[in-house]
Parts: structure tokens; sequence; C-alpha cells
């Protein structure tokens, strides 16, 4: 077997330099090498969605893509979407909506949806519905799912109005006067 | 898995000497959903393979003297995405909107669909009926690769990845008032081969009673993307009515030849399919629904 070759990544927001064999796929360098097994191996053939990760913000399916295709590039795992022990608003929507039911499709699915709404703060059903259209969900719990991206979207939707006017906001909540 | 090295050249240049050195046991990947398959299910080998989606030259869409470029880079999201193509070559943006799922239309290239030599790739389809033309680079110089010469036989490329780069697609920028339309019959919306699918391109005369050029090119009906020769030709030979339309796609489903399939479902009901859609497609393009 050839030797190992390095390779830099930036893991969820932290740059890395791993040693790995030439033939490593990406989805086995997350979850073998670097214990990051939030990553799911589902079918192994490009069908089913559950190892999409985002490579430099688009959802890929990490199953099908060569560690060092990824050399340099920036990935996002489902590891990395809670900020200091506070849940993502994907992952508080599939929480309160009841959108997860045996799991494993889950983090595939919020990081579809992640790069959804990224993209488009709005999304209408039918968007969403193309967004996770590549993730199966064998407990076919769409209708949950769907409604958590979208209750999601308003949250975040929420974050960015507070982010853009916290002065007002700030103030708002000083003088509010309740009964 | 199995290959032995992994290479991200530069440029063109650099690739080939690479797949020289490898000596036929190197092949190029762009986005590779197909070959890392083939790769892992050992239907293909190789020691090295030659990653070719960084190289500049191939990135990006583009118009120049009258022709529209799509680099070997290119995906499928991105051509999709492309106002230029969404513009003037509708057929292809929806076609590559059509293939796989979001994360494999964002890894995998118009170019691979090509050269993976399926016939019923939704990429390739529409670029059959735009008469596009490959470019491909070897050590031997450079070629220009027709669409209808592209394909060996099922998912075999008359371009040898072991040997030869191919940088990029162009066809001719289709002309003020060319429309161009895609269509799809498959059992699910994503994630699902098509029973049938076809672009259609259609020149209409200044006057609007007549067709001046017709192209359809179908899939999988044939080993390869199929053109309708004679459906194109019977409308460009009489004034449009919906007896002409008719015509064509009752032609057009005799020329076909799809196999019947436990998956696609049988011979008859996918030529019934072809005169089906594509009525409704030519009829849309004319703005002749009714009728």
């Amino acid at each position: 077997m050839a030797g190992e070759v390095k390779i830099k990544l930036r893991f969820n927001g932290v740059w890395r330099e791993v040693e790995t064999r030439p033939d490593r796929i990406l989805l086995d360098l997350l979850r073998e090498e670097l214990g990051l097994t939030g990553t799911k191996k589902g079918c192994e053939a490009g069908e089913c969605g559950a190892c999409t990760v985002l490579m430099n913000g688009r959802a890929i399916l990490s199953c099908l893509t060569p560690a060092l295709k990824a050399d340099g590039a920036e990935i996002l795992t489902i590891e990395g979407l809670a900020e200091e022990g506070n849940l993502h608003p994907l992952q508080q929507a599939f929480l309160e909506k009841g959108a997860v039911q045996c799991g494993y499709c889950t983090p595939g699915m919020v990081l579809a949806a992640k790069a959804l709404l990224d993209a488009n703060p709005t999304p209408s059903v039918e968007e969403v519905k193309r967004a996770i259209s590549g993730n199966l969900c064998r407990c076919t719990g769409y209708t949950k799912i769907i409604q958590a991206v979208r209750l999601a979207a308003e949250a975040l939707r929420g974050d960015q109005r507070r982010k853009d006017e916290p002065a007002e906001a700030v103030k708002q909540a000083k003088t509010a006067v309740y009964p | 898995m199995n290959w032995k090295a992994y290479k991200r050249p530069e440029g063109v240049a650099e690739a080939l000497t690479l797949l020289e050195k490898a000596a036929g046991r190197g092949r190029v990947i762009a986005g590779g959903t197909d070959l890392i398959l083939q790769l892992r299910q050992r239907e293909r080998a190789a020691d090295l393979l030659v990653d070719i989606t960084g190289i500049d030259t191939m990135k990006g869409i583009g118009e120049a003297d009258g022709w529209i470029t799509i680099g070997a880079a290119v995906t499928h999201a991105e051509a999709a995405d492309s106002s230029l193509l969404r513009r003037v070559a509708r057929a292809l943006a929806e076609g590559c909107g059509q293939v796989g799922a979001p994360q494999i239309r964002n890894t995998a290239t118009l170019m691979g669909n090509v050269i993976s030599a399926q016939p019923a790739a939704d990429g390739a389809v529409p670029l059959a009926a735009l008469e596009a033309e490959i470019r491909v680079v070897s050590t031997a110089g450079e070629r220009w690769v027709p669409m209808d010469e592209a394909y060996l036989d099922v998912g075999r490329s008359a371009i040898d990845a072991s040997r030869e780069v191919a940088t990029e697609i162009r066809f001719r920028k289709p002309a003020d008032g060319e429309k161009t339309r895609f269509f799809r019959l498959s059992k699910r919306k994503a994630l699902s081969l098509p029973v049938l699918n076809g672009a259609v391109s259609i020149l209409p005369d200044p006057s609007a009673q007549r067709i001046r050029r017709a192209r359809i090119a179908l899939g999988p009906v044939a080993a390869r993307p199929f053109r309708a020769r004679r459906a194109e030709a019977c409308l460009e030979t009489a004034a449009i009515s919906p007896e002409l339309i008719d015509e064509a796609a009752r032609i057009a489903a005799e020329e076909a030849n799809p196999r019947t399939s436990l998956l696609r479902g049988g011979a008859p009901y996918r030529k019934a399919m072809v005169e089906l859609f594509l009525t409704r497609t030519i009829r849309a393009m004319l703005a002749m629904e009714r009728g």
C-alpha cells in the first residue's frame, strides 16, 4: 500500500493537518480518523444522503468524496453546528417539531437544510422539499422535517433582525411595560 | 479502496504528463460521483486519479464568437443556476437541475455526465439536442468530438480518460427566437433515473408559420442519447399545425427503440410516452397548448 499523505482541512472552524491514505474517502476520514461519527454511513452509493456534510458551504456526499479532494477545503459536520453548548436553530427546531424518529438521517437532513437556509432565508415548502430531496428518511417523517426547517428559518430571521437592530431591541426591551 | 495516488494538477499539460507516466493505470476524475462508485464496486481500477477540478481554465461558463462554452469542471448545479444557460439554452439548465439530487449536482460535472456515457443522462440529452461537441486534449494533440460520436456503447465513452483530458463543451449559441425545452418522466422527482427524458430545440421561421430547424434528443431509448432525425425532418417540412406536431411525435415514437425494462417499464408504454411528451412539449413551445 502506498504511503500516507498529509492534507490540511478546516473541520468545523478549526484547521487540522491529517495524515491519511491516498485512497481514503472523506466519510471514513471523518468517522474513523477524526472520531466525528455524527456523519452517518448509509448506502455508500450516493443515494441516501446520510453522509451529507458541507464542503465550502455546499452540501456534498462524503461517501463519494476522496479525502484528498477536500484538501484545503472547509468542512462542516453536524458536530460543528452548536455554539458554546447552544443548539443551532435548526437543531432546536428539529427537537421542537419532533422531526427526529430513529435519527439516522437527521445529521444529513440538518446539513442539507443548513445549506438551503444559508442561501435562502425564506424557503417555501417546495423549496425545502427540493433541498432535502437527496436525503432519505426511512421512518418517512418528512412532514415534520419540512415544518422544522421552516421553523428554523423563522428563528434565524428573528436572530438576524436582532443582530441588525440590537440597539432598538434593547431599547424596546428596557422601556417595555409589562402588565 | 484501491488507488495509490491522487493528484490535483494546476494545468492541462501537467494532467497529461501525469496520465502519460501512469501508462494506462491513471484516470481523470472530476466530481467522482460515478467513478468512485465504480472503483468501489471494482468495475474499474486505477492506480492514479488525476483530479482536474482545480484547473482554472476548466472553470466557468462563457460566450465567445457565437459559441457557448462550458468548462469540464462546471458542476450540474452551476449549469442549472447559470443565467446565461437559462437564457440561451433553457433545456440544458433544466436537465442539469434534474440530475440526481442537490448533493450530486454540487459535485458531479456536466462533462462527467457525458463521459459516463449513460443513455439517460439528464445533462447529456440536452447537449445532444444542442449538437454540442467536446474538446479532447492528449499528448497527440487536440480534437473536437461531436456528441454523436462521443458514445461507443452504454457506459463506454469515446474519450479515453486514462490518456485524454476532456477540457470543455461547446455549442453554437442558439439563434434569437430559438427555444429549447427539457422533459422528464420518472418514478420520483429526485434520486431516480428517468423512465424517459428528452430535449427539444426549435427555431421558427420569421413568419412563425414554419419551423426552420428542429432538434430532438431522447433518452434512454437507445444505447446513447438518441436523435429523432426523421421526426426533426418532419417538423421542418410543412406549415406548423397540430397535425404536424402529432405526426412528428408519432414518427419519433416509431424511431425510438426503448427496451422493456423492469425498472423503466415496457417498450410499448415508453414509446407511447415518447409520443405524448413530445406532443405536449412541442405544443407548449409553439404556444399551442390547446388543440
